[in-house]
């Protein structure tokens, strides 16, 4: 056999191992290349000003002042910008009922949140820019603003937007069994908690970034851009800015941290794009860090009515839940502010076998900044509702946390399986990942420990969860939807003359190691040596179609289209080896840069000798012979509308009763993402991960008052995880290869962030048990700590 | 508000005479005057700690300091590390045990990281994690950071 099935049938030199990212030479030099990076000939800034109000009505902007003002070109307000525009509308259609206004990039009439913008100044540099600014003359008439999620939703709230007749923008019902019927059963006992989850947001510290360009003889535009999707962003900018989509090339080089925050339509990056091609010129817009944290999406902000229902052995009756979450004035384009609400009906549970679910979701309208996808879209709210209620009841049984998750865990042999919401599961080991964390971790011991110490006035906590992951999604994400974003992705390997592998993806690297394991798989499959491989990503006009890096999709889908790929062009060489050499093509092999005897491994002839022959003196090759050196192939996840990943993660927390510190001793967790192609890289994704779940956890929150207004929008009031806070995570795998392709790989990114916080609050919870109180809002700060043991009022 | 002063900077060896806005910030000064874009500017208010430098061989936050201030000094920045900090070993570490994912904090941790080794520190990691602590890092979660200064103060030390 010589199918691609038979790759993994030999050991491999580069797959599995941990193999240093040959890209990150370069950064650590100074060498990247960023957006704010670049410098073009005759580059302006565009600078914007932004609504002070989370809510007013625009009555008049007086802008003669500041085009007069040193170093300004142009002054655009929302109306100017809005002329050049086709306005957005955040809905799709697989979310039936999602409603949300047409958006422009700037405000038009009304502002609708705090940092929203309403005009721009294009300017020699930003600080002349920022000078001009403040010459703007702005009427603005404040609206009430509708901030409290709850709230917003009671017939008394003012409107955001007067075409509706409430603020609610989707709301969806999941039910499966009979939940309520279930629940009145004498022998079941009911746990019901309301568990809150603050708004935060990716603070990646490369804000947002953008330098337009437009070359009118060639009607291009050109967009260079710190993001993920590449090819969304050239149909967004082609559909709305009329132009033609091949007229349109949107290129990322380095990208300094993306997790979700860069892959939606921002205002202020399409008014970037529209300027340059007004003024015929390179225009840049880097966002300053109070811009990001007034405009980049937030995420999380749920309020969620919780219940779960037992039985005296623990085995789990049903759960139901009520989420109310709140999203801002709109409805993010285009991949919509309505998935995490739907990825928390569809995931909560998914572990878990029961019967009976009702689970409704309402997505709300708010003046505040748009929420939408972040790592882990919904996982952390939908494993916590699942896993804080299930130790929760546990512990009102009195049963161990691990005993009721062994209760009630899908069993590993039970694949392929559905789960009560209708989820499609396989390749699981829910079981497995618990018994190698409980190894890992010595429970027993962390358990001896925590007698111990309560015994001395200390409270330690240990806390688990038992997650899915939806990774490699399929064209039931967001294509079947109508959103212009590719479920497949490309890789195209070309050979050169030089015996060189040039290999080019559709997917997208934003420092997690797309392009190493690309790199990786290319020269393990095709037969050269790693150094020999030059990776190509990000670039609409040189990769494949595909949809870019987001939901954990780089290394499951487009890393399996690199490996067909590079098969096909060892296919191909070796057909032409065969003539050359005068040998059947399976008698041959390519290892190490050269064509080789399969069976005793006597080199026959080099590759770039190879290349050689067909590209300059293709007079020794049969006539009929016109090999290409080159192959392309995609790849799409066809059998299930996602491929799930699955874990289990234990933290141990001391809770400092007097003072509410929680300290975080340790962390642990255990992936199955199926194939590893590099296991140090996989840690350090789920370390990451890990990490920013602790921040949501512990530390994050946008805080805003009543009037909309964020008081927290600086790195020194916001916190983020420092290292100095931060526990040791201890990282090990069980693999279980997917079966939907031949590499058997699943994602790994969003494990931590979906997994952590659940772990930490249910090790919170642990610790104050013995105290008589609990914590079910997320961030757990010192002060929601010491309200909840009535220390403070 | 566009007055200029001329200044004198020696940056990773090499001497510079330039006119600057007296208002323009040393990180600014160094990527868009200089064209050395490896210095990293993410919070512009002294938090984050990704345009840490060396300026007369001590660690200073570029975003809060100004380029008319650096006048007559010496400054290294990332781009100089390899050479003029003698920081191949602790690059080549970061390097192995990947302690960068998207590299945009990169140039302050490493500078951080050579202050704390330069100054004889041990290879202990809580005292690595605090000294590290006012350096944000959205990627990595740290470890590998802490990793690769504690493996190169133990190379060092033999």
């Amino acid at each position: 056999m010589s199918g691609p099935a038979t790759i993994f049938d030999k050991p491999k030199d580069y797959i599995g191992k941990s193999i240093p990212r040959s890209d990150a030479a370069r950064l650590l030099r100074g060498q990247g290349r960023y957006v704010d990076d670049m410098q073009l000939p005759r580059m302006v800034n565009a600078v914007f000003l932004r609504s002070p109000y989370a809510h007013a009505k625009i009555n008049s902007i007086d802008v003669s002042k500041a085009t007069q003002a040193t170093g300004v070109i142009a002054v655009y307000t929302g109306k100017d910008i809005a002329r050049h525009v086709e306005p957005y509308i955040g809905v799709l259609s697989h979310l039936p009922g999602l409603r949300s206004p047409a958006q422009y990039p700037l405000a038009v009439d009304v502002a609708r949140w705090q940092g929203e913008p309403v005009a721009v100044i294009v300017c020699t540099s930003r600080a002349l820019g920022e000078d001009a600014l403040e010459l703007i003359n702005i009427s603005y008439e404040q609206l009430p603003a509708v901030t409290d999620t709850l709230d917003a939703l009671s017939s008394e709230s003012p409107l955001i937007h007067n075409q509706y007749d409430s603020n609610l923008a989707w709301k969806r019902e999941v039910e499966a069994g009979n939940l309520e019927e279930a629940f009145a059963k004498d022998d079941v006992i009911i746990v019901e908690k309301q568990i809150k989850f603050g708004r935060h947001t990716g603070v990646t510290l490369e804000t947002r970034a953008t330098v337009c360009d437009y070359i009118p003889g060639d009607d291009e535009l050109i967009m260079y851009y710190a993001g993920q999707a590449p090819h969304m962003l050239q149909f967004i900018l082609a559909k709305h800015l009329d132009m033609l989509e091949e007229n349109v090339r949107v290129v990322a080089h380095d990208v300094g941290g993306s997790f979700g925050i860069k892959v939606h339509t921002y205002g202020d990056e399409i008014a970037t794009a529209i300027i340059a091609k007004l003024l015929r010129r390179p225009v840049k817009f880097t966002a300053d860090r109070l811009e990001s944290f007034v405009t980049d999406i937030h995420a999380r902000d749920h309020v969620v009515d919780a219940k779960i229902g037992v039985r005296k052995d623990g085995s789990i009756v049903g759960m139901g839940f009520n989420d109310f979450t709140g999203i801002g004035p709109f409805s993010m384009y285009p991949r919509t502010s309505a998935i995490e609400c739907n990825q928390i009906l569809n995931l909560t549970g998914a572990p878990y076998q029961f019967e009976h679910y009702h689970a409704v979701g309402n997505v709300v309208f708010q003046n505040k900044t748009l929420m939408c996808q972040y790592r882990a879209v919904g996982h952390p709210i939908a494993m916590a509702i699942s896993d804080c209620m299930l130790e929760e009841a546990a512990r009102v049984i009195g049963m161990d946390p691990v005993q009721i998750r062994r209760k009630n865990l899908i069993p590993d042999d039970a694949y392929p399986t559905k789960s009560a919401t209708g989820m499609r599961f396989d390749d699981l080991s829910h079981h497995a990942c618990l018994d190698k964390l409980l190894t890992i971790m010595d429970y027993d011991a962390l358990l001896a420990d925590q007698a111990k110490n309560r015994d001395n006035g200390i409270y330690r906590g240990i806390g688990f969860v038992s997650l899915v992951e939806v990774t490699n999604p399929s064209p039931m994400f967001y294509g079947i939807g109508g959103a212009p974003i590719a479920s497949q992705d490309g890789a195209t390997v070309r050979l050169d003359a030089a015996g060189a592998l040039h290999v080019s993806s559709s997917v997208t690297e934003q420092g997690q190691g797309t392009n190493a394991i690309l790199q990786q798989i290319a020269a393990d499959v095709f037969g050269v040596a790693i150094e020999r491989v030059k990776v190509t990503t990000g670039d609409t006009k040189t990769v494949p179609y595909g949809g870019g890096t987001w939901a954990s999709r780089g290394a499951g889908i487009g890393g399996e289209a690199m490996l067909l790929a590079s098969h096909a062009l060892k296919e191909q060489v070796l057909d032409v080896a065969a003539v050359i050499l005068q040998a059947k093509p399976e008698e041959l092999d390519i290892a190490h840069g050269e064509v080789v005897m399969k069976d005793t491994g006597e080199q026959k002839i080099s590759l770039g000798d190879l290349a050689k022959i067909v590209y300059y003196r293709g007079n020794e090759l049969p006539n009929d012979l016109q090999p290409e050196l080159i192959a392309t192939r995609h790849y799409r996840v066809t059998d299930f509308p996602f491929v799930f990943t699955n874990g289990a993660m234990a933290a141990h927390v001391e809770v400092d009763t007097n003072t509410g510190f929680i300290k975080i001793l340790h962390f642990w967790a255990v992936e199955d993402c199926g194939r590893v192609i590099n296991p140090q890289l996989v840690d350090d994704q789920i370390r990451g991960g890990v990490v920013q779940g602790i921040g949501g956890a512990l530390y994050e929150e946008c805080v805003y008052d009543k009037d909309g207004q964020m008081q927290n929008a600086t790195m020194a009031d916001y916190l983020v995880p420092m290292a100095s806070e931060m526990p040791e995570i201890t990282v090990a795998h069980v693999e279980t290869y997917t079966k939907t392709s031949i590499l058997g790989a699943k994602g790994a990114g969003e494990a931590g962030t979906g997994g952590a916080p659940a772990a930490l609050m249910n090790a919170v919870n642990n610790a104050l048990a013995p105290l008589d109180c609990g914590m079910w809002q997320m961030p757990m700060t010192p002060e929601r700590v010491l309200r909840a043991l009535g220390k403070i009022g | 508000m566009t007055k200029t002063s001329q200044i004198v900077v020696t940056v990773n060896g090499e001497k510079y005479v330039e006119d600057v806005p007296v208002r323009m910030n040393l990180a600014d000064f160094l990527r868009t005057k200089l064209g050395l874009t490896g210095t990293h500017v993410g919070c512009e208010h002294g938090v984050c700690g990704a345009c840490t430098l060396f300026l007369d061989g001590v660690t200073a936050r570029s975003c809060l300091t100004l380029a008319v201030q650096a006048d007559g000094a010496e400054i290294t920045t990332i781009e100089g590390f390899e050479t003029d900090k003698n920081a191949s070993d602790l690059i080549k570490n970061f390097h192995n045990r990947n302690a960068l994912q998207c590299g945009y904090c990169t140039p302050g941790m490493l500078a951080t990281s050579i202050e704390y080794i330069e100054q004889g520190n041990p290879a202990d990691r809580e005292k690595v994690k605090e000294h590290i602590s006012g350096n944000y890092c959205r990627c990595t979660g740290y470890q590998a950071i802490v990793d690769a200064i504690c493996t190169t103060i133990e190379e060092r030390q033999g």
